[in-house]
């Protein structure tokens, strides 16, 4: 395979999936409405590299826990409880990290992602109960534990080692953040396009009884996205904790619906079939970009979620494949 | 049960037909049962190597379960399954695949949203040397597999962007790709053209050089008079008997097959019925691709046949008129008058029912039950107010099931656990509810066996005779020949002829050989058809 053929014209573009405009209007939109914001709010320092850095900064964790929805979503399921198991990994983590240092933080923060993906994964697989639920009821468990294990209160974490790999650091100008978010969605996208588990997670959730006929484990599939979600929430919890440098039950708080509408606004189908890690993070990025510029604009927090409301179903609304 | 046993007595497996000493297939007194339902009482069934062998019987008869049984979906309460002189002690889809056997699915098992070529080495990508999935390889190899068949499609198009044709044909690649030794196909001629068949049947004669066993499930008795080798067939779960083709003449089967005596479609007898007026008239309709300037007239009491190839445009007609599709020119009348049809509603008050082609989706609420169907298309005539008279609905359902003879345990039946023949009968039903003046039946009969299809057929001769307008698509031109006054050919959105009775039927064949004569119109519009084709929109016989 040459590298003239596939880094240049549309074949490069057909292989990044960008080739089907209305599938990916979010890099359309993510262009225009940054250069909206460039032109309107360049005398408020919107194009200052510190302030496009800090939207990087704010958004890593979306983006994370938005990747691995990507593939939850692709296998036709669904993870409410990310932003609550986010919270408690913070708080396991930062206890861990107290009682036997970083490495033990670490392990507790990612057995905490675990045990709630295996518990999703379980009642949804075995049981039968539609994720939706198990993951509804599971949001507020995991909120629960958080609250109850830190006493409502925020769990310090001094360990300097744990806050720079975690969120805080930076090599350079370049946020460790960034390379976290870059990192896993490069993993991500690779997973979900080009080996056999993406294609079978891409199968299961585009039709489920055929995908079961043609040999695909369809109930393992989705067990194993529940997992891989429910860690990147823990991981998206622990960076959140490095970054503030302390556990809280509040952290990633209500983070699942800028997380599901992350992977919708990217071109990821909410009834499974169609997914991609790539627009998924445009998405991300897009949703900091959009709250970013609206507090530069000077809008109040109501009035915020009015506008970015408003924004994500424009942008959702002209993605939406027309039947 | 007398009538259900082989004429010579002989018992299975035993035949004088069989071309190879191991069976590719050995399954023995299977029987399962679905809590009290017993769907398959000790049924035997052999099938040899490099053999093509029809599987037939009607609906509720056991064939899919048999199917899937050997597929691995089904485990069975008793008997023994060996698949290529392995016993297989543990039935699962993986174990069934693994052992050889593959199933091309009637309910269809491709992926609407990957690739053809993706859904065609599903689990079996091809990687780079670092372990990616490599598309371009797998792209390439479907290609080959196409090419091999003579077919084309294109192995980059997404399966739900394909035509129904064009899927089977993509299902059947794939399951020929995994090598399959043991063959399923289940109605696999439905979608397919007269020449796609064609092309499947050489294909399937290649296989079975290669010693590949074919099961070939269908309700055509043609087609299996054809291709088929031996023939099992089953009935009310129950062996009936194993044998050559050439000792299975279609009446025997069709014998065996419903278990009385019936002549399938010949039974039909079509009285003459006088036309009234015009009630439905086309001038020039086109729609956005298909229909192109179609003009037609049904008359009262009329039945006209819309014959022709998958995608030549008889379905999207049917749409157009029915406010599914939009018009994009030319007129309609009802009775004379001009109307303006822009959306399903607007055709419903004109009183035109369409019966849509896809029962599954189009037609039925499987999982509601056959009342609560029967009265969705009437919901205003049996509402007081916006309040639904269970009154009214009892009364509606039970009148349509009576009518119809539609066949359910009783009326608060989920439709899914009725035949499909009887869920067919439902769908009618629930238009003439409706009452309607025109009736639209796009392949009113497609997956419906031998028995309850002359029945439909009956049914849709006595429609007319009430002074209904009916038009009829169909891709059996039996069955057209059967029920229609008139058969309109159409061909690339186009009318490319029409064909009275006197044009088909063959003044030197003595009248009363029904079966005959049938045969002799069914290959002369055949021929029509396939001249059509040759001559787009010049052929106008009449």
């Amino acid at each position: 395979m040459s590298t003239s053929e596939t880094l240049s014209g549309p074949g490069m573009l057909a292989r990044i999936g960008l080739a089907n405009w209305r599938q990916n209007i979010i890099y359309i939109g993510f262009v225009v409405i940054f250069l909206i914001f460039a032109l309107t709010l360049n005398d408020k320092g919107f194009l200052n590299p510190n302030n496009l850095l800090n939207i990087v900064r704010q958004t890593a964790m979306i983006a994370v826990m938005a990747i691995a929805m990507t593939f939850v979503l692709s296998s036709g399921e669904i993870d409410l409880s990310v932003g609550a198991v986010a919270g408690l990994a913070s708080v396991t983590a930062a206890i861990a990290i107290d009682a036997g240092g970083m490495f033990f933080g670490v392990a507790a923060g990612l057995a905490t992602g675990i045990a709630v993906g295996v518990f999703n994964g379980l009642l949804t697989t075995r049981i039968g109960i539609p994720s939706f639920l198990t993951t509804l009821a599971m949001m507020g468990i995991a909120k629960g534990v958080a609250m109850w294990v830190s006493d409502t209160a925020a769990v310090p974490i001094i360990e300097p080692a744990y806050s720079w790999l975690f969120g805080g650091g930076s090599i350079g100008i370049i946020p460790v953040l960034l390379i976290w978010m870059l990192v896993l969605g490069v993993i991500g996208h690779f997973v979900l396009k080009r080996t056999g588990f993406g294609r079978r997670v891409l199968a299961t959730g585009g039709g489920e009884t055929a995908a079961r006929y043609s040999g695909i484990d369809t109930r393992s599939i989705k067990f194993r996205v529940l997992i891989i979600s429910s860690m990147a929430a823990a991981l998206a919890g622990m960076l959140y904790a490095g970054r503030l440098q302390s556990g809280r039950f509040q952290l990633g708080e209500g983070d699942e619906l800028s997380v599901i509408a992350a992977a919708v606004l990217g071109g990821t189908s909410l009834f499974g079939g169609y997914g991609t890690v790539i627009g998924t993070i445009v998405g991300a990025l897009m949703i900091g970009l959009i709250n970013n510029g609206l507090i530069l604009m000077g809008l109040e927090f109501s009035q915020q979620l009015i506008a970015r409301g408003g924004i994500i179903i424009l942008a959702v609304a002209l993605s939406q494949k027309r039947s | 049960m007398d009538e259900g046993k082989a004429p010579d007595g002989k018992r299975p497996g035993k035949g004088t037909g069989m071309t190879g000493s191991i069976h590719a297939v050995d399954m023995r007194g299977i029987s399962k049962h679905f809590g009290g339902v017993k769907a398959l009482i000790d049924v035997d069934f052999q099938v040899g190597a490099g053999e093509i062998h029809a599987l037939l019987g009607g609906n509720g008869a056991g064939k899919s379960t048999i199917l899937k049984v050997l597929n691995g979906v089904h485990v069975p309460n008793a008997g023994s399954i060996e698949i290529c002189g392995k016993t297989i002690t543990e039935m699962s889809p993986e174990a069934s695949r693994k052992a050889g056997v593959a199933m091309i699915f009637q309910e269809m098992s491709l992926i609407p949203t990957l690739t053809v070529a993706q859904n065609v080495f599903l689990t079996r990508e091809a990687k780079t040397g670092t372990g990616l999935i490599d598309d371009k390889v797998a792209e390439r190899k479907a290609k080959e597999l196409f090419d091999m068949l003579e077919v084309e499609v294109n192995p980059k198009a997404l399966v739900g962007d394909l035509g129904a044709g064009q899927r089977q044909l993509t299902e059947i690649v794939k399951a020929i790709s995994q090598d399959a030794r043991v063959l399923v196909l289940d109605e696999p001629s439905t979608a397919l053209s007269v020449s796609d068949v064609e092309r499947l049947f050489a294909f399937l004669r290649k296989l079975k050089a290669k010693g590949v066993a074919i099961i070939y499930v269908s309700h055509r008795m043609d087609e299996i008079a054809r291709i088929a080798d031996r023939a099992t067939i089953l009935r009310d779960g129950r062996h009936v008997i194993t044998a050559p083709l050439a000792d299975l003449p279609i009446d025997t089967m069709i014998e065996h097959i419903v278990g009385k005596r019936s002549r399938g479609l010949a039974d039909v007898t079509r009285e003459e019925v006088d036309l009234g007026e015009p009630l439905l008239e086309l001038d020039n309709v086109s729609g956005l691709h298909k229909p192109k300037d179609v003009s037609l007239t049904v008359h009262r009491g009329e039945v006209v046949g819309l014959a022709g190839l998958l995608g030549s445009g008889r379905s999207s007609l049917a749409r157009v008129i029915a406010g599914i599709d939009p018009i994009q020119s030319g007129e309609i009348r009802v009775a004379g008058t001009p109307i303006q049809i822009a959306r399903p509603r607007d055709a419903i008050d004109a009183r035109i029912a369409l019966v849509p082609e896809a029962r599954a989706t189009q037609g039925i609420i499987a999982a509601h039950s056959v009342a609560s169907n029967l009265t969705m298309a009437v919901l205003d005539h049996v509402s007081s107010g916006s309040i639904i008279n269970n009154h009214a609905v009892r009364e509606t359902a039970d009148h349509q099931i009576k009518h119809l003879s539609i066949k359910t345990a009783t009326r608060e039946h989920a439709v899914s656990t009725l035949s499909g023949g009887n869920q067919q009968k439902v769908v009618i039903g629930k238009w003439l509810a409706a009452d309607p003046d025109i009736l639209i039946l796009d392949e009113p009969t497609a997956g419906i066996d031998i028995g309850s299809k002359s029945e439909i057929i009956r049914l849709v001769r006595d429609l007319a005779k009430a002074g209904k307008a009916v038009l009829m698509i169909s891709s059996e031109l039996s069955e057209l020949l059967t029920a229609c006054d008139r058969i309109v050919v159409m061909s690339e959105g186009h009318t490319a002829g029409t064909y009275g009775r006197h044009n088909l039927d063959d003044p030197d064949l003595s009248a009363d050989d029904a079966m005959h004569q049938l045969q002799a119109a069914e290959q002369k519009l055949q021929f029509h058809i396939q001249e059509a084709l040759k001559h787009q929109g010049t052929a106008h016989v009449h």
